[in-house]
């Protein structure tokens, strides 16, 4: 409207070029950079703040994500291990195999018959030779049941209900402790959700901090700029912007804490795995998830500024 | 150009600094605001500029009715007011082509524009070989330029100054006041605000005088 409505002024006025919105973005955003840049110390500790925060829950996320990728890995101790009469035909052990698979809380049944038994045993127990010295085949031929996912919460009852087969001996549930973990998983996921909210919330309120020391800074160049006719959003934008370079900047640290403490606990732990015979190795941060990273942090800047400029900038005005 | 129209303006509080007020500054006009400290002059230049509301009655300046200026076209408004400031309202942590380029920066002009407004306005008040000076190093009365060149780079309708002559000596007021007859000339309102008998006695203008919030007299250009 102002431009119209000054036309009837007697004073020439040449058409200007005016720069678009996103040019005029790019300059600002350039020039936050370049004002956080002219004080290195103090911005270098304010993303520190920023980079401690934000490392702490994508360590402990890291962490769990690796111990269910672990999990996934000893998949087999999901099963339940069916110890059959140790006097059971072959045809009777084949119809107890097709008879449980057929239930719908099992996914798979394998058979395992005691000659088969034998033969690993010796090959894995160190014992080969005290077990070739015996006259019979002491071990019972077994069904290993994978049960389905569903059933997983209720284990228990499907181990009692295959205990009731009459030709079952004895039934080994090896899930008990995958259970235990899952439960441990699944609070301490909840826990590093939990942390990575309080934390997030403390980088919003350090970077809110931050802006509003830097507002009070420029208080006199707000002030002119209002009254030479600055917009409410162009006296803001450099300070949102400030805001998103704290939480980018902040998150570049996290970043590089991630990768020293992946680095710093990859060594002891590989050897730990090799111990329990895993060759599992540590899965540090992906790319993706990095990026991800540096996304969230700069939006958990842009938050916190966007806070406090609202707040702020109402509070200076001309007078 | 401006329009009051039984204006009032009560501070919280209950002090009265305008009151029923009613003038008109034509387009083109140039006219003196006079009166002793306290008689309202600052309020009546703030309820131009916008930056205060008032109690009562209509202000319409440049077409529009402040009463109605939504916080959103504020901005707007003000870039077609220059004003200059007794106390300068200069930035000294840059140089005088910055501070003389920011109207238009704000007003989103694109550099080669900006730099060459800034350069025409900064040769107007005669301050173009310092323009990459930083202002505190400046002289009081070039100081003043710089606030001058300001308030006119964005070619406003309206330039209002308060007390613009206020420290400087005789010879720089009378530069000063030269500049305002050159910007009006091409067609500026202008107002100024000033308790300097003298400097209205030399130039022959319109004179609003205020007492107690309240105008005395119109006296007219010889």
């Amino acid at each position: 409207m102002s431009r119209n409505a000054s036309s009837n002024s007697v004073v020439g006025r040449k058409k200007v070029n005016k720069i678009s919105w996103f040019q005029q973005n790019q300059e600002t955003a350039v020039d936050s950079l370049s004002r956080l840049m002219v004080e290195p110390g103090s911005s270098f500790l304010t993303w520190s703040v920023i980079g401690i925060a934000l490392a702490l829950p994508v360590c402990l996320l890291l962490f769990l994500q690796n111990l269910q990728q672990l999990n996934r890995s000893l998949d087999q101790a999901g099963n339940i291990s069916l110890f059959m009469d140790i006097a059971i035909s072959e045809a009777a052990l084949e119809n107890n195999r097709r008879e449980i698979e057929a239930m719908e809380e099992v996914l798979t049944v394998t058979a395992i018959s005691a000659e088969t038994a034998l033969v690993e045993f010796q090959a894995t127990s160190g014992l080969g030779n005290v077990l070739e010295n015996l006259d019979e085949n002491p071990l019972p031929p077994v069904l290993v049941v994978t049960p389905a996912e569903t059933a997983l919460g209720s284990l228990p009852v499907l181990a009692g209900e295959l205990d009731a087969r009459p030709d079952v001996e004895y039934v080994q549930v090896d899930l008990e402790w995958v259970q235990r973990l899952f439960a441990i998983i699944g609070f301490a996921e909840r826990l590093a959700a939990g942390l990575a909210l309080l934390l997030g919330l403390g980088v919003i309120l350090a970077v809110g901090n931050t802006v509003r020391l830097a507002i009070e800074n420029r208080r006199d160049e707000i002030l002119v700029m209002k009254l030479v006719g600055g917009t409410d959003a162009y006296v803001a934008r450099p300070f949102l912007y400030t805001g998103i370079w704290y939480g980018i900047g902040g998150g570049l640290i996290s970043i590089l804490l991630v990768l020293i403490v992946f680095l710093f606990l990859s060594g002891p732990l590989s050897q730990l795995l090799t111990l329990y015979g895993s060759d599992y190795s540590l899965a540090g941060i992906s790319v993706s998830n990095a990026l991800l990273l540096l996304v969230t942090a700069g939006g958990l800047g842009f938050i916190g500024a966007c806070v406090t400029v609202i707040r702020q900038l109402k509070n200076i005005e001309p007078a | 150009m401006i329009k009051f129209d039984s204006v009032s303006k009560r501070y919280p509080g209950g002090h009265e600094a305008l009151l029923n007020l009613g003038f008109d500054l034509g387009a083109g006009e140039f006219a003196f605001l006079t009166g002793h400290s306290g008689a309202g002059k600052s309020t009546l230049l703030k309820l131009v500029m916008c930056m205060e509301k008032a109690s009562g009655g209509q202000v319409i300046v440049n077409g529009k009715n402040l009463n109605r200026l939504s916080r959103r076209q504020l901005p707007y408004f003000r870039r077609n007011i220059g004003v200059v400031f007794q106390d300068h309202q200069l930035l000294f942590d840059r140089s005088v082509f910055d501070n003389v380029a920011l109207p238009l920066l704000v007003a989103g002009y694109s550099n080669e524009d900006a730099a060459r407004r800034v350069r025409a306005a900064l040769d107007k008040v005669g301050l173009l070989k310092k323009e990459n000076q930083n202002p505190i190093a400046l002289s009081g009365g070039e100081q003043q330029r710089v606030g001058i060149a300001r308030a006119v780079v964005n070619k406003p309708v309206l330039l209002l100054a308060d007390e613009p002559t206020g420290n400087l000596d005789p010879e720089l007021s009378a530069e000063i006041m030269d500049l305002f007859e050159q910007f009006n000339q091409v067609g500026t309102s202008v107002l100024i605000a000033t308790h300097d008998r003298g400097l209205i006695d030399r130039n022959k203008h319109r004179v609003l005088t205020l007492e107690k919030g309240r105008l005395a007299d119109s006296e007219d250009a010889a």
